[in-house]
């Protein structure tokens, strides 16, 4: 609340990790952001209450208390954006921690460039939080919201109302990660969260029109089992 | 105190026997025992009196007091309680030694035993030492003698087996004088109901002679163990040959004297001896109760020591039982005298067949033979009191007798028309067919009977004068005697015959059921059919009821086969099977343990270990004593436990081979983690060392040397990763969470993960535009994919092509991986979804793991696809083909419009 666009963001890490948690404050404060450190979830709860993150960097395996408890305690007060540290194969872990509140995750071992992307990402919010934009055009991709336009390099392209909406809810939250079940709620209601089928024709058609190969993909990148994410930069 | 000292023994070890010996009762036996065990107690040993009988002596009642006894145990037995002595009781306690008197006892019926000696043997076997007392009359093969001394036929026996098992005898002496004195004087218990025999039992002469003989038996003993002193000393001495006696037994009444005879002989001889029978169609044909003679002979042979044997002949049994005898080097033969007293008819049949004994003494030129005639009136007339006792004997000669009148009544209505035209020589020929027909059905009595009924027939009708039963021409006269003495010929023959033809159905019966058996038995491939082949067979061939018991896990007997299966076995059957199974000794029915059980149980066991026991119930109780079942059923048994065995043997041998192979992987993954762990670590920490030692690296030196550290952390990282896949494909953890997806969409992840290690390569995709979604795991499928293209990256040439295909095929989707790298060779085809299988190319092939490809078939096996080496489209390189379910629902599509 306190943090303006001119001061540095405030990042708080909760790794219980020690060389993990000097490579990224390392990382971190040479990407320009100030560092929090926390070893123990508890000390990762009080640390977000007193210090005001931007935003929190969470491993979830932590030695005092599950990763996921750390999140719901957080979310009981606080939007700050949560960006996770998981391990491969565990999509579970992943959707459960979507679920209870985080914005995004990166899979561990990452590159120190992807953990940055998904930060901006996150952090983006943070600085025209009061505007919501009235275009978004992510590498040739155009999706104006007033207008519910999309188009291609300068070529407009049509779209269903549910694939439009889809693809609004990506652009919204472009360079993050939207879960299915957000997808599928915000676009055919709560009723339909688990017909990930509906999703996936949805985003198959979206592809075909705007010319993306998901064997190959520009805009609209596959996180298998989690979600979709729209590519900053295409 | 105790405990500590039974530690001290031996688990395995047999107890000691001491058996106190006395001529008659009355000599001191109980006495003297008591006398050594208070001895032995106050020298430290554990002593129990387990059971001793003090008949109301007041000096015996004394020593008694000074010893720990133990209680009886309570038998119900028709409403009468009756006290025995308590084995489990003895067992329990355990004591270093058990005093147990009179040996010879027997049990009240529902005991575990049915002999006294045989609870001490048990009591030995479980490690106690025992000292009992016994009197030389109870000895079985001296049964005879004493009662030809003494004019009782006493029938508490021990078989001498028991007596041999004796470490130590003792005999208790007392001249027959004193001993008389003694008894005046009322100091010897005489039990009430034997009283009066037992008073003759005390003559001076008696005594004198059981005195001797007690005297000549512990003197035996003395020699016997002097001999197999020297012998496990390697003492030189005469030792007598190898010779060996034979006693040949029938269905004869004296067969029980001739074994006991054959023992004393060759007890004096010191030779071993055997016992044989020789089993003729004739002998089949005979009815249980003369069969069981020859069982009860051969029992007590066996209970003697004797080896026995049941031969089978044809018709020659001479000749048979002296080929045996030639094989099993026997020198002596002994054979009974045969009757001269007996049935007329026996005398008649005496012409054709000449005795048993003359038929062996005539073959017998390199043999010795003895022909004794033992005394046996006495156990005939038991015999015969229970065989005429027999109601179906009264029957079946009714039957025949009825048969013989209607044969001679329907043969009268045939000749009848004749009579006229043909001689009245020639009628006779017509009841001559009768009475055949009768013989063979019936036997020698049926022809008896027949000839008597067409005699009296064709007397009445056709010899003059008619009607009437008076003979008055001798012509007729010598037709009647040729005729009777013809019918008794032929019906011998034809009786003979029958019991041949029969003989040979039931063998062939039981070659057939065994053949049978066999054949099942090596068909079966699971340890189930062979026991259900077993129970069965049995059950056929002997015509019970069978069973086969083993045990579960808790060492519980449970019934895994019955033919016909049974719901619950009554506890006394129950506590035979399981004293079977756990001392591998049949019991039930027809053995000395637990009798009283309708149930035989024979243990199922091979060399190595107890498997279970077999149980059969007859119908009729006799059988279970004939030996020739109990040879049946230990011939399935074997055969039962042999197949089971070996089929054990083969899961071992399989189990054995699965170990190999882990073993295998063992050291291939040991191999592998020593190697590929520690190679890209070893690049790490140079590459990483280097930079921080930071000596005017130029900034592309320090660029490569960081890329090379990321380029072999990111191995490493795969490796971990595909070792830990596999450890979870390993334990069945990775269960596919399906979905339907879109394939595209996982070749565009695996794609942009791979970005770097692709780099080098052209990506090509093809998917047919009909390809539905697929309903697989996309994470799973993205890393078995993520496999391929990270071995195609890796095998094929730079800036060639890796094409991925896929099209619909069926309800399956087909995806093909090609590269043009140097491929597989076609016998490898297989070989490469095998852990760390590398196809060999030495040093020189680039490092891989030898897990990808085998965790590629573990992901899409655990999705029902399958994957395989395909012929490479373009002639070379390496062509994967897969094949992976599709979503099967169709797709409203408005609804997502």
């Amino acid at each position: 609340m306190t943090a303006t666009a001119n001061l540095p963001a405030r990042i708080l890490v909760i790794e219980d990790e020690l060389p993990i948690r000097r490579f990224l404050r390392i990382v971190l404060s040479s990407g320009g952001f100030d560092v929090v450190e926390a070893d123990r979830g508890r000390l990762g709860i009080e640390l977000a209450a007193t210090n005001a993150p931007d935003a929190v960097v969470l491993d979830l395996g932590l030695p005092d208390m599950d990763g996921k408890a750390v999140i719901s305690a957080i979310r009981e007060w606080s939007r700050v954006p949560i960006l996770v540290l998981s391990v491969r194969n565990s999509e579970a872990e992943k959707i459960a921690a979507l679920d209870l509140g985080a914005d995004d995750f990166v899979t561990k071992p990452f590159a120190t460039g992807e953990l940055l992307a998904r930060l901006r990402a996150l952090l983006r919010n943070r600085l025209d939080r009061t505007a919501e934009p009235v275009e978004i055009n992510a590498g040739g991709l155009q999706v104006n919201f007033a207008k519910r336009g999309i188009s291609v390099d300068g070529l407009e392209v049509k779209l269903t109302r549910k694939e439009f909406d889809v693809l609004a809810l990506l652009a919204r939250h472009v360079g993050r990660l939207v879960s299915h079940r957000q997808l599928l709620s915000a676009v055919w209601g709560p009723a339909h969260l688990n017909d990930t089928h509906y999703l996936r024709i949805a985003v198959g058609h979206i592809r075909d029109k705007i010319g993306d190969d998901a064997a190959d993909p520009k805009f609209i990148l596959t996180e298998p089992g989690v979600g979709y994410r729209l590519s900053e930069n295409g | 105190m105790d405990a500590a000292r039974s530690e001290h023994r031996e688990v395995n070890r047999r107890g000691r026997l001491k058996i106190f010996l006395g001529a008659s009762p009355g000599v001191g036996k109980t006495y003297a025992m008591l006398e050594e065990a208070a001895v032995r107690k106050r020298a430290g040993v554990d002593v129990v009196v387990a059971l001793v009988e003090t008949h109301g002596r007041a000096e015996t009642a004394n020593l008694l007091a000074s010893l720990e006894q133990l209680a009886r145990s309570e038998i119900d037995y028709r409403g009468q309680k009756l006290h025995e002595m308590d084995i489990d009781a003895i067992l329990a306690r355990k004591p270093e030694l058990a005093l147990i008197d009179e040996f010879a006892h027997t049990n009240a019926p529902g005991s575990r035993h049915t002999k006294r000696w045989q609870d001490v043997m048990e009591v030995l076997d479980a490690g106690i030492d025992v000292t009992t007392t016994l009197n030389i009359q109870h000895i079985e093969s001296l049964n005879d003698v004493v009662a030809r001394i003494t004019g009782v036929r006493v029938q508490e026996t021990i078989p001498d087996e028991a007596l041999n098992k004796a470490d130590e005898i003792e005999l208790i002496d007392l001249p027959p004088e004193e001993l008389i004195n003694r008894l005046r004087e009322g100091k010897i218990y005489i039990p009430g109901q034997a009283g009066r025999a037992l008073e003759n039992f005390f003559t001076k002469g008696n005594l004198t002679a059981l005195r001797e003989l007690a005297m000549r038996t512990a003197a035996g003993r003395v020699d016997a163990e002097m001999l197999s002193w020297m012998k496990t000393n390697a003492v030189q001495g005469p030792w007598p040959t190898q010779e060996r006696l034979l006693v040949c037994i029938n269905e004869a009444p004296v067969a029980k004297a001739l074994v006991r005879t054959g023992k004393r002989m060759a007890e004096r001889a010191k030779i071993p001896w055997l016992v044989a029978t020789v089993v003729t169609p004739r002998h089949e044909a005979l009815g249980v109760d003369a069969r069981a003679l020859t069982t009860d002979a051969m029992r007590l042979a066996g209970t003697l020591g004797a080896e026995t044997s049941t031969l089978h002949a044809e018709s020659n049994a001479a000749n048979e039982l002296l080929n045996f005898a030639r094989s099993r080097n026997v020198t002596r033969i002994v054979v009974g005298r045969p009757r001269s007293h007996g049935d007329w008819w026996q005398w008649l049949l005496g012409f054709f067949r000449e005795p048993f004994s003359n038929r062996v003494m005539d073959g017998a030129t390199d043999f010795e033979v003895t022909v004794v005639t033992p005394n046996a009136s006495r156990e005939r007339r038991k015999i015969d009191r229970s065989t005429n006792a027999t109601p179906v004997a009264w029957r079946s000669s009714g039957l025949v007798a009825l048969e013989s009148a209607f044969a001679a009544a329907i043969t009268t209505a045939m000749a009848w028309p004749f009579w006229s035209i043909l001689p009245v020589a020639s009628i006779a020929i017509f009841y001559l067919v009768s009475v055949l027909i009768v013989a063979f059905r019936h036997g020698i009595y049926g022809a008896l009977i027949a000839s008597l009924a067409g005699f009296l027939a064709y007397n009445f009708f056709f010899t003059t004068p008619y009607y009437s039963f008076q003979v008055e021409q001798h012509e007729s006269i010598v037709a009647l005697i040729v005729f009777v003495v013809s019918a008794i010929f032929t019906g011998s023959l034809a009786s003979r015959l029958k019991a041949q033809v029969e003989s040979m159905r039931a063998s062939q019966r039981r070659t057939e059921t065994l053949y049978d058996f066999a054949r099942k038995i090596a068909a079966a491939t699971k340890p189930d059919d062979v026991l259900w082949a077993g129970a069965y067979h049995i059950a056929a061939t002997l015509e019970c009821s069978s069973l086969i018991l083993m045990p579960d896990p808790t060492g519980a007997l449970e019934q895994v086969q019955g033919h016909p299966a049974i719901d619950e076995l009554d506890p006394r059957a129950e506590s035979a099977a399981r004293w079977a199974f756990d001392n591998n000794v049949p019991a039930g029915a027809g053995t000395a343990t637990l009798p009283m059980s309708d149930w035989l149980f024979v243990p199922l066991s091979t060399a190595r270990a107890p498997l279970g026991v077999i149980g059969v119930k007859f119908r009729d109780t006799a059988r279970t004593l004939d030996p020739e079942t109990r040879r049946l059923l230990l011939a399935v048994e074997d055969q039962v436990a042999v197949a089971i065995e070996r089929m054990r043997f083969g899961d071992q041998l399989a189990d054995s081979r699965v170990t190999a192979e882990s073993d295998r992987l063992r050291a291939a993954l040991l191999n592998s983690i020593s190697h590929d762990l520690r190679t890209p670590l070893v690049s790490v920490i140079g590459a990483t060392s280097a930079l921080a030692d930071d000596n005017d690296l130029s900034a592309s030196d320090r660029q490569e040397l960081i890329m090379t550290a990321h380029d072999e952390a990111r191995r490493l990282d795969r490796y971990v990763q595909n070792l830990l896949d596999m450890t979870r494909l390993g334990h069945g953890v990775l269960k596919p969470k399906n979905t339907a997806v879109d394939l595209r969409e996982i070749i565009g992840r695996v794609r942009a993960d791979l970005s770097r290690t692709l780099s080098d390569h052209a990506v090509v995709v093809s998917i047919s535009r009909d390809l539905p979604l697929l309903d697989v795991d996309p994470v799973l499928i993205g890393q078995a994919l993520a496999n391929l293209l990270e071995n195609a990256a890796k095998y094929a040439p730079k800036d060639t092509i890796i094409s991925i295909h896929a099209i619909k095929q069926g309800n399956k989707a087909i995806v093909k991986v090609d590269d043009e790298g140097p491929g597989i060779p076609r016998d490898e085809r297989e070989k490469v979804f095998d852990m760390f299988h590398r196809v060999s190319k030495g040093d020189a092939q680039p490092a891989g793991t030898g897990l990808g490809l085998a965790i590629v078939r573990g992901l899409i096996d655990a999705h029902g696809g399958t994957v395989n080496v395909g012929e490479p489209s373009g002639g070379n390189g390496t062509s994967i083909i897969m094949t992976l379910p599709l979503i099967t629902s169709s797709v409203d599509l408005e609804d997502v419009r």
